[in-house]
């Protein structure tokens, strides 16, 4: 999925980042819990969370993740987006709650990364 | 700037560059049997001097605004083209080198030439001196990025160094109750991995594994180091504190485990998952602790995709 539309069907901002709109994400995950991203996280994919640290962008940064997006209207602090703008991680917010901004990107076809093909 | 070397290199690309790397092949062309006026729509939208004239993907011949501008004058707008054009042409063939080009056109000072496939002589696209030129700066721009990549890059370093071991040592000082810093040391030591060459796949491994085992000396420690050791083989990141260590390693070991105090878990970890990750991206993690003294963790990543030099 182009990053164009799941900016538009998440009706999210673009704070940071090297924005383009025809970069392809194929697979989406969300947590709170940094741990679960780095166990699961598939490389290229978009990280959803409501968890606003430096260490949401230090966790994209080491699994490879291209695009975190902040949600439930979570507005990331000056020393996150400094983070992410130095290590290219493109971020995201949006009004919508984590259940809104998943069910509807799963809706329209993004993969999950599944529990199930965890591998190294 | 070294003059004549720039010479060289440039000479040296329309040598290696072919025709049909520089050539424009989105072009207009026409059919022999339509009337001259039509070209005045072509030639001024499209903002060309000439077009090739061709009949069943054949090139017959070549028309320019030069015929165009004649019949105008003589009032012979309604003349086919087949019986303005210039019949007999110069082409060059898409797969000749590019400086065969570059020596048509000093030879014949013609605007441009149409390029034809040496198989089955149809036409391919046209060539004009603009072409060349975009060519060999899209070229030259090109073998700077490579160039420029290939420097930042230290991916050579284990070819070029003669010994019998090669080893290459990153330390880094993590500090302690300190979460603003955290990551500081996995993020640098990816960096640093990516430029020695090595694949996506081992980078993030040994970053993710580097990331946990620091975001665990943040959380509970006063501070310590971790170490990474590289050799053409493997990857081997040793991670050390000085306290309090860990009363129950196998406990520890085991997934969903934690004893993270509620700032740590704030920060979206401590959900005894940490070494289990660790585990699971590393091919081998070997965890030593003893109370009040530290733990000692050790990390192997095995590099048998190891790339040499590129």
């Amino acid at each position: 999925m182009k990053l164009t539309k799941i900016k538009e069907i998440l009706e999210a901002d673009v704070l940071t980042g090297k924005y383009d709109p025809e970069i392809e994400v194929q697979i989406g995950c969300s947590s709170d819990l940094m741990s679960e991203i780095l166990a699961f996280g598939k490389p290229g994919s978009i990280l959803l969370t409501s968890l606003t640290n430096i260490q949401v962008i230090n966790t994209a940064n080491v699994a490879d993740i291209k695009v975190v997006c902040f949600v439930m209207g979570k507005i990331p602090d000056e020393n996150i987006i400094n983070l992410a703008k130095k290590n290219d991680v493109i971020v995201f917010i949006t009004k919508l709650t984590t259940f809104e901004s998943c069910g509807r990107l799963y809706k329209n076809g993004l993969k999950s990364c599944s529990y199930s093909n965890l591998d190294k | 700037m070294d003059d004549t070397r720039t010479t060289t290199k440039i000479q040296e690309l329309t040598y290696e560059l072919k025709v049909e790397d520089v050539i424009s092949k989105d072009i207009a062309t026409v059919s022999s049997k339509l009337p001259v006026s039509l070209l005045r729509d072509i030639l001024y939208k499209k903002r060309i001097s000439g077009v090739p004239v061709v009949n069943d993907g054949k090139l017959v011949g070549i028309v320019s605004i030069e015929d165009f501008i004649k019949c105008l004058e003589q009032g012979e707008m309604d003349a086919l083209i087949e019986d303005k054009m210039t019949k007999k042409i110069k082409t060059l063939y898409a797969d000749e080198p590019l400086v065969h080009a570059v020596m048509k056109f000093e030879k014949y000072g013609f605007g441009r030439f149409p390029v034809i496939s040496r198989k089955d002589k149809k036409l391919v696209g046209i060539i004009t001196k603009s072409d060349i030129i975009k060519g060999i700066l899209k070229k030259l721009e090109t073998a700077y990025h490579d160039e420029e990549e290939r420097r930042y890059r230290a991916s050579h370093i284990f070819n070029d160094i003669i010994a019998d071991e090669v080893f290459l040592k990153f330390q880094y000082y993590v500090e302690g109750k300190n979460f603003d810093r955290a990551g500081e040391a996995a993020t640098g030591l990816k960096k640093t991995l990516y430029r020695l060459g090595l694949s996506p796949e081992i980078v993030r491994r040994a970053s993710i594994s580097t990331y946990e085992a620091e975001i665990n000396i943040v959380a509970y420690t006063d501070g310590g180091e971790i170490i990474a050791y590289i050799d053409p083989h493997q990857i081997k990141i040793i991670i050390t504190d000085k306290g309090p260590g860990i009363p129950d390693v196998k406990k520890a070991l085991e997934p969903g485990f934690s004893t993270a105090p509620g700032w740590v878990k704030e920060l979206g970890f401590g959900a005894g998952m940490g070494l289990p990750n660790i585990k699971k991206f590393s091919d081998k993690m070997t965890l030593r602790s003893t109370v009040e003294k530290g733990t000692h963790l050790e990390i192997i990543i095995k590099l048998s995709d190891y790339r040499n030099g590129e």
